[in-house]
């Protein structure tokens, strides 16, 4: 890189790892909040089965 | 609405159906980003030459130039996307423009650190307050308080409003970063890449460069149908479409 590696290596490595926080952060979010309503659901359900048998 | 707007640019609107749809083109969209990439990326660093003044320097262009675009581009979509929002109180288009937000201010922060790395063994310094560099400072700011408004609030709509209110009002901001470098005695360089006439560019810089460009547009809408997908769905958390897909989702 003609003695200007220690300047363009780390702006692609900002370009890359910036870019890769984005893409991930929106699929973690997604499972986070299918994980919670699977749970709210079961904790309905089980609510509502209570309240049958009594 | 009108009679003009075909009918399944109506159907696109309703949440499931545009969650099926987004899924459908999200890899196609990363997989043309990752593919242009890295067609760029080999013709930006391995074919071009280096410049006669810049040395290999330079090579920062081919990410800080389509990241600069971009913060621009994004702002564009997102304030259009909150003016619909605001008119006709679409709840997709309050959903593009909240999640364009996140990847904008993404690709602004990455034009301010690689001009920065930029700047500092062609300028001497870091920064300056020069009206580029603060103008799109500024941008950076005005992503970061659409953000942290639509957070804000308690009820997601209303903080949807709120923020889309002010980045309607922030899109001054993007002519001046644009026009900045022909308005102002600038240490940042003007406009090397030209719509109307030729480029003050060699062509064997140029076309990775273009590459790039087309890269992080379909980066943009891979990023952006991922975030809508999961804010549809904890939007939507209480209708069935999204229940039946938690179900799916645990039985894999």
């Amino acid at each position: 890189m003609g003695g200007y590696a220690a300047y363009v290596w780390p702006a692609y490595a900002v370009f890359f790892v910036v870019l890769a926080a984005d893409f991930f952060a929106p699929a973690l979010r997604r499972r986070r909040n299918l994980r919670e309503l699977r749970a709210r659901l079961a904790r309905q359900s089980a609510r509502q089965q209570r309240s049958a048998s009594s | 609405m009108s009679d003009w707007i075909p009918l399944w640019l109506h159907k696109l609107g309703s949440p499931p159906v545009f969650y099926r749809f987004a899924g459908a083109l999200r890899p196609w969209m990363l997989a043309l980003a990752l593919l242009l990439g890295a067609v760029a990326l080999y013709g930006g660093l391995v074919l071009a030459p280096a410049d006669y003044q810049q040395g290999d320097a330079y090579r920062i262009i081919f990410i800080h130039v389509p990241s600069a675009w971009m913060s621009l581009f994004i702002y564009g979509v997102m304030a259009v996307a909150s003016f619909i929002a605001l008119v006709w109180r679409i709840k997709l288009a309050e959903v593009v423009a909240m999640e364009s937000a996140p990847v904008g201010a993404c690709f602004t922060f990455i034009t301010l650190v690689t001009g920065s790395l930029w700047g500092k063994p062609m300028w001497g310094t870091w920064w300056t307050w020069d009206a580029r560099l603060t103008s799109e400072l500024v941008l950076l700011f005005l992503y970061l308080g659409v953000i942290g408004l639509y957070h804000a609030f308690e009820d997601r709509r209303q903080g949807a409003r709120a923020a889309a209110f002010l980045a309607i009002v922030g899109i001054i901001n993007v002519p001046i970063v644009h026009f900045s470098v022909n308005w102002w005695n600038t240490l940042h360089q003007g406009s090397t890449v030209r719509i109307l006439g030729p480029s003050k560019m060699s062509g064997d810089m140029l076309w990775p460069l273009l590459t790039m460009m087309a890269a992080t547009k379909f980066y943009y809408l891979a990023s952006l149908f991922g975030r809508i997908r999961a804010d549809l769905l904890a939007m939507e958390s209480g209708k069935d479409w999204v229940r039946q897909i938690a179900a799916r989702e645990e039985a894999r």
